[in-house]
């Protein structure tokens, strides 16, 4: 997808992979059918720039063809650089600019509270975005509000856009920031689907705070030359990264194979 | 354009009293700028309020800051921040900070909206005291890092995010001062732009030229303050002027100033204003196909022109 459209952000996109995998494979509610559904889980990708692989999971269950991958930020697509809440079935908020997923998840908590649907929202965050104000400003006001329906993911794949988090703006011990905030926090493998399995069914179990999810991942997961190099935080693939790639994970990129 | 930029502050960067702060944003010169000066260079992290306030402090203590950052995030996620304590302040007090914008417009065309940046010139202009550039090419800029380090004010730069052929051989410091140029001399008719719609506006002048249709293209590469007198006295030459920018039109931006300088001077020439209408664009294509879709291509500009000059 990233390869063809030319530009794009493949080392975030791989590091949520698993965590998306196991949300939407195991545990979300959702109907493709009908998108609007009231009762569906709401899944927001606060870090609007991994969309490559939240749109792999939408294409997957349906909510529009998977030959439609192939038009990410290509003209007269729909399938923005980021999330897109207003054309793109499945997607629960148009996201882009980081740190301002939370405070809309907590909207969609609070109502669900409120009509007393049984939905979880989920959030999934990137651990630089965390160090965007408004983050701490919701998880003040999650905490306060008691909302138990709502759980967090961070992505902690240790980079950001210019470089490593640690060396531009440390957000650790971060499990320990979440708890003083007063949420649930797990610290966890994010590339093992068990762990996750387990965690998010830890989270259904919390009550009376909402609870966070800290998921050690690895940027670019899954392609060597991609891991743990940022370089490849916002760039294509060139023709032959991308056919190195594509054989790493077992696909034939001449065939498009993951169709 | 970002990048002759940065070099040029990076050469300023010389002077003990310059500071650098990046919201996360990077580029192959700032690993050089960071390199070399490691105790003025701080990449603040994904955190645009913060940036801007703590400029505001760097600042009042005497140094001249450079804040870099995507243009959409630098200008709207931090807005009042940048209302109180930047405008606001250096009424009274003297601070330099200038905010270096990249991504003009819909220069991060495929990025889908919450990239563009179609509302900057209108909010940055309407903001007393400051500054606002916006530049067409890499001798702008240029000559606008070194105006930006000597001058006091907090400053908005207009970059765009890709690189722009060169259009200016040189400016002088009074010309720059005053704002614009007439890059083309026309007779009727002229199209006033700025950033990379002035290339576009050259491009269609061009093509007009078979036609013998002699049309003035005028670059505002300085919005705010420029010399008024200056300006409309270009314009009185000519019958109608098209406004065109990569911004939204009817909200305060080149359309604007060219329409309250218009009637400011009591003229009621001929005006058509060409820029994004009152939606967003969510299709989603590159630079070209999302003019087109808002009438911003050469073609619809060609078919503004001629409808003037019937
Ligand atoms: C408000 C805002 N500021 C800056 C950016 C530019 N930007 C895009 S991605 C990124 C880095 C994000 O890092 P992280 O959250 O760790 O994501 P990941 O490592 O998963 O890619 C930045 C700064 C943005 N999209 N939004
Ligand atoms: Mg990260």
């Amino acid at each position: 997808m990233i390869h063809r459209a030319g530009s794009g952000h493949p080392g975030g996109a791989l590091s949520l992979v698993e965590i998306l995998a196991e949300l939407y494979a195991r545990r979300m509610r959702f109907d493709p059918e009908h998108p609007d559904w009231p009762d569906r889980d709401r899944l927001i990708l606060s870090k609007g720039h991994g969309v490559p692989a939240l749109y792999a999971a939408l294409a997957w269950y349906g909510y529009f063809p998977k030959e439609e991958l192939l038009t990410l930020r290509r003209t007269d697509g729909r399938l923005e650089g980021h999330p897109d809440r207003c054309r793109v079935p499945g997607i629960e908020a148009s996201t882009g600019s980081l740190g301002q997923g939370l405070s809309i998840g907590i909207g969609h908590a609070l109502s669900g509270r409120l009509d007393q649907r049984t939905y979880r929202t989920f959030v999934i965050l990137g651990d630089g975005e965390i160090q965007e104000g408004q983050v701490w400003e919701a998880a003040l006001f999650a905490s306060a509000h008691r909302l138990d329906n709502l759980t967090a993911f961070i992505d902690c794949n240790g980079f950001q856009l210019d470089d490593a988090v640690e060396k531009i703006l440390s957000i650790e011990p971060v499990a320990e920031k979440w708890e003083s905030f007063g949420w649930a926090v797990r610290e966890i493998d994010g590339h093992s689907l068990g762990e996750i399995e387990e965690a998010i069914r830890w989270a259904d179990g919390v009550r009376g705070k909402p609870s966070v999810i800290v998921a050690r991942t690895v940027k670019g997961k899954g392609v060597s030359f991609m891991e743990g190099n940022n370089d490849f935080h916002g760039r294509a693939p060139t023709d032959e990264e991308f056919e190195h790639a594509m054989k790493e994970l077992g696909a034939h990129p001449e065939r498009e194979a993951f169709l | 354009m970002r990048d002759i930029f940065l070099e040029e502050v990076y050469r300023i960067m010389k002077r003990e009293d310059i500071f650098f702060l990046s919201d996360d944003f990077g580029s192959p010169v700032l690993d050089q700028l960071r390199r070399d000066f490691p105790e003025r260079f701080v990449n603040v992290g994904i955190a645009e309020q913060n940036l801007i306030n703590l400029a505001a402090g760097l600042a009042l203590e005497g140094w001249t800051v450079y804040a870099y950052g995507i243009a959409a995030f630098l200008s709207m996620r931090a807005y009042e921040q940048v209302r109180v304590n930047l405008a606001m302040l250096s009424q009274w007090r003297d601070i330099n900070v200038n905010l270096v914008a990249v991504g003009a417009g819909v220069s991060y065309d495929v990025s889908g909206p919450s990239h563009h940046c179609l509302e900057d010139l209108g909010l940055m202009r309407m903001l007393p005291n400051m500054t606002v550039f916006s530049p067409s090419d890499g001798i702008l800029c240029e000559e606008i890092a070194d105006y930006t380090a000597k001058a006091s004010g907090p400053k908005y730069i207009r970059l765009d995010g890709k690189a722009l052929p060169n259009l200016y051989k040189g400016i002088g410091a009074e010309e720059l001062k005053c704002g614009f140029s007439e890059i083309r001399r026309g007779e009727k008719l002229c199209i006033v732009a700025t950033g990379y719609m002035t290339h576009r506006a050259l491009a269609a002048c061009e093509s007009l030229k078979s036609e013998i249709i002699d049309v003035g293209v005028i670059d505002v590469f300085l919005l705010k303050p420029f010399d008024e007198g200056k300006l409309f006295e270009t314009l009185e030459r000519y019958d109608g002027i098209v406004t065109l920018e990569e911004g939204f039109v009817n909200k305060g931006g080149l359309d604007g100033l060219i329409s309250s300088l218009l009637e400011k001077n009591g003229s009621r020439k001929s005006l058509a204003a060409l820029g994004f209408k009152d939606a967003y664009t969510f299709d989603v294509g590159n630079r070209e196909y999302l003019h087109r879709l808002n009438q911003l291509d050469e073609e619809s500009i060609l078919r503004t022109i001629k409808s003037m000059l019937d």
